[in-house]
């Protein structure tokens, strides 16, 4: 009896300190705070990614196995600015895990500290689309914003085991230190095209525009999630045309239709770039999700001749 | 409840107001009374006395009106700006030793307050008069200026419109050619750190019901969510959906036989499902108890509860493709004899496709529902069976095709049998609206045929939450 209660307590003893050493579970909704979390955790951190890279992050359906996923999240980090309001809250409600609730501590807004582009002011309504109330939530496309929600999720993780805040920071510091010489990489490669005009198909690009100096002037959508029309179409046709726009820049998950059908009449190329990480194979991790971008704009700009 | 917490913002905002406007009328309102000494209303006989009388009201009325307008240039002003200049000061009488004695006590910590001092609720000029008749100094705080940030504590408010048009004969179920046949409303917001509740309100011709109302229970232990209030029971698939998430503009015939209808099992009741956590699926356990009055149930005493019991299956077959399944069991009291009960028990199965990168353009989902009853009626048991299956198809961004075959006995005589097809296309303009056109072809067991066609429109405004998988 005796021996048998001490052996409880001796399994009991191993389980904790077992779990001393186990990895923060964390989920993030895309695999792009999947990546940057993976930098700032490293082995330290479990990480998986609900939405993959080459989905709609608007239009995730809420599958009963993101459920389970969600049950045992030690930490959910989410877009936020309503990207995934169509499919995360009732995950979130049917998860059973009290401290992912929004108003819990494992919930993490990673645009809190964002630079968040396309605030609307004044009167909004759905006459204008899909807007977003909070401002456009594609902000990960800029590099700055990376390293934003690297801090945050840093900080995160330090408040959930202190232990370790030391190799959280000194990851963080290594990821910012990266971030920024491949920032200095990136912009000496966009420096040539700054101000070089190119049409949109969702309003997905802002911080990236914004970042590389790429300057929008229309969209495919008429309005923010409303498919393309034939009159928007002919009247974007004809401002490229007066414009002399030569490149469209769209997400992997639209129909190339519409595009490529202005790409005819206008001469321009379309470029199917990669908006999240995991968009297309070869982009596996943050680093690579701009690596892959802008070489594909470059290229396409100097095929053009676009200026 | 979610909706009462908007009126306790309102509330606190007009309490201010009312209280403001206590503090100058009680001032003038006694001040004159007890200064000018008239004789009561009932000894004026002479004229000069009246027309004395009248202009002391007439005064007392401006100084009020004047009052008012002070006040209420100053909660303008400290509104427009944090503006620390005094609003206008009042025509005020003599100040006495009654308005003097009045209690005016809540405002003296507010009195004390440096007004427009950043990190302080906004406060207002307090007429210099008022001082001194014994009321507060220097600034009242401004409780409605509360009443815009609270706002965002409002719950999530959306009307759903659903217009619903019939054509062609049918002698059996009759429905009006044209109609409004219901506006959903409904509130949803978090309650607090443990629970969320979600309101839903059905405005239609019969009437406006609760349509469901609950709280969900979100912070249990154990893997448990709780729910508590009124609400679908988690029979089956096409019990739990709102009539504007269905991908048809009516419901199958075996709702209408088993389940009492378009409403179907809906009631006041507790709900706890669990996770059963395993390698291989999802897998959710559900049980629930209910009043025992709504479909086939009627309660004739009030322990005669109804119960319900489900588990439900779901797994990836791939990204794209996944399967989902169900077995349901409900039982309770019904109206055909003293203790006679309907037990129903159903099985569902749902295929559905999505291709992750043609997400917003293709899928398919095929749905079958099985359901049998039995129930217990004086003449004896009936069992009687009924089911649909469903195909749906969206292929392209806007445009969805549909299929759906009904069989279905009555749950009173499983001799009688109504059965048919449709056919249904469904068109959305933009995610927040959406118009359908359904062709019924209907069988009924009395040996009747109904051709019909059935059109509708669906419209959503305002902030709906998005609905369960």
């Amino acid at each position: 009896m005796k021996s048998r209660i001490f052996g409880a307590a001796l399994l009991a003893v191993l389980l904790a300190s077992a779990n001393a050493f186990a990895q923060i579970k964390v989920v993030a909704t895309t695999q792009d705070l999947e990546s940057i979390a993976r930098e700032v955790g490293g082995e330290k951190i479990s990480v998986e990614a609900l939405a993959k890279g080459y989905q709609d992050p608007h239009f995730v359906e809420a599958k009963p196995t993101f459920i389970i996923k969600l049950h045992s999240a030690e930490l959910l980090i989410v877009v936020g600015r309503e990207l995934e309001i169509g499919w995360l809250p009732p995950l979130i409600n049917q998860s059973r895990n009290a401290r992912i609730q929004p108003n819990g501590d494992r919930y993490l807004d990673a645009s809190q500290t964002a630079k968040i582009l396309e605030i609307p002011t004044g009167q909004i309504t759905r006459a204008m689309g899909d807007v977003h109330p909070s401002g456009n939530p594609h902000y990960w496309l800029g590099p700055d914003n990376g390293r934003r929600i690297a801090q945050l999720i840093q900080k995160k993780l330090s408040e959930i085991s202190p232990a370790d805040a030391g190799y959280f920071a000194q990851r963080y510091a290594d990821f910012d230190r990266r971030l920024a010489d491949a920032e200095k990489r990136w912009q000496a490669a966009m420096a040539p095209y700054k101000g070089v005009k190119v049409v949109s198909y969702h309003r997905s690009w802002p911080n990236f525009t914004d970042a590389f100096g790429l300057d929008v002037i229309g969209y495919v959508e008429p309005k923010p999630g409303i498919p393309p029309s034939p009159s928007h179409t002919l009247e974007l046709i004809q401002e490229m045309k007066r414009q002399n726009v030569k490149l469209i820049i769209m997400e992997p998950y639209f129909d190339r239709k519409t595009p490529d059908a202005i790409a005819r009449e206008t001469g321009a190329k379309v470029m199917v770039l990669a908006p999240s990480v995991g968009g297309v194979k070869e982009v596996t991790d943050y680093f690579k999700l701009f690596d892959y971008d802008i070489n594909l704009v470059v290229n396409a700009i100097k095929q053009a001749g676009a200026k | 409840m979610i909706v009462n917490r908007r009126s306790i913002g309102g509330a606190t905002a007009c309490a201010a107001m009312a209280f403001s406007s206590w503090l100058s009328t009680s001032a003038f309102a006694q001040a004159p009374s007890a200064g000018a000494a008239t004789p009561p209303p009932q000894q004026l006989t002479d004229p000069q006395q009246i027309r004395q009388e009248l202009d002391r009201l007439r005064q007392e009325f401006e100084a009020i009106r004047d009052s008012y307008g002070a006040r209420l240039a100053a909660l303008e002003a400290k509104l427009g700006s944090a503006s620390t200049q005094p609003a206008p000061v009042p025509a005020l009488p003599e100040p006495t030793a009654a308005a003097a004695a009045a209690p005016v006590s809540p405002p003296a910590q507010a009195a004390a307050q440096a007004p427009g001092q950043p990190g302080q609720a906004p406060g207002v000029e307090v007429p210099s008069g008022a001082a001194g008749a014994g009321g507060p100094q220097g600034s009242l705080p401004v409780y409605g200026g509360a009443a815009a940030s609270s706002k965002v504590f409002n719950p999530d408010m959306a009307v759903i419109g659903n217009f619903i048009g019939t054509t062609g004969e049918n002698s059996v179920e009759s429905a009006p050619s044209l109609e409004m046949h219901e506006a959903e409303v409904t509130f949803q917001a978090v309650v607090d750190p443990y629970a969320r509740a979600d309101v839903f309100l059905s405005a239609a011709p019969e009437g406006v019901e609760i349509e469901e109302g609950f709280l969900t229970l979100t912070s249990l232990p154990g893997g448990l969510l709780a729910k508590v209030g009124k609400m679908k029971e988690q029979f089956g698939k096409v019990n739990t959906m709102h009539a504007h998430t269905l991908p048809w503009v009516d419901v199958p015939l075996v709702m209408k036989n088993f389940l009492g209808g378009e409403e179907g099992l809906n009631d006041s009741g507790l709900s706890v499902s669990k996770l059963l956590l395993n390698p291989w699926f999802f897998l959710e356990a559900t049980g629930e108890v209910y009043q025992g009055n709504s479909g086939p149930f009627q309660t004739q005493e009030r322990n005669d509860v109804s119960w319900l019991g489900r588990l439900r299956g779901y797994r990836d077959i791939n990204e794209s493709t996944n399967l989902d399944i169900g077995t349901s069991f409900t039982r309770g009291h019904n109206d055909a004899g003293l203790n006679t009960t309907t037990r129903l028990f159903g099985v569902d199965a749902t295929l559905r496709y999505r291709p992750l990168r043609r997400a917003i353009y293709r899928r398919f989902m095929a749905r079958t529902e099985l359901m049998w009853s039995d129930r217990g009626q004086d003449t004896g048991d009936v069992s009687a069976f009924g089911m649909y299956v469903s195909g749906d198809y969206q292929f392209a961004r806007r445009w969805f095709g549909g299929v759906r075959f009904d069989r279905s006995a009555r749950a009173t005589d499983a001799n009688l049998i109504d059965r048919g097809p449709s056919f249904v296309v469904t068109y959305w303009p933009s995610e927040f609206s959406q118009i359908r056109g359904q062709y019924r072809h209907t069988k009924y067991a009395e040996g009747v045929t109904a051709n019909e066609a059935l059109f509708q429109f669906l419209f959503s405004i305002g902030a709906h939450g998005a609905h369960v998988f």
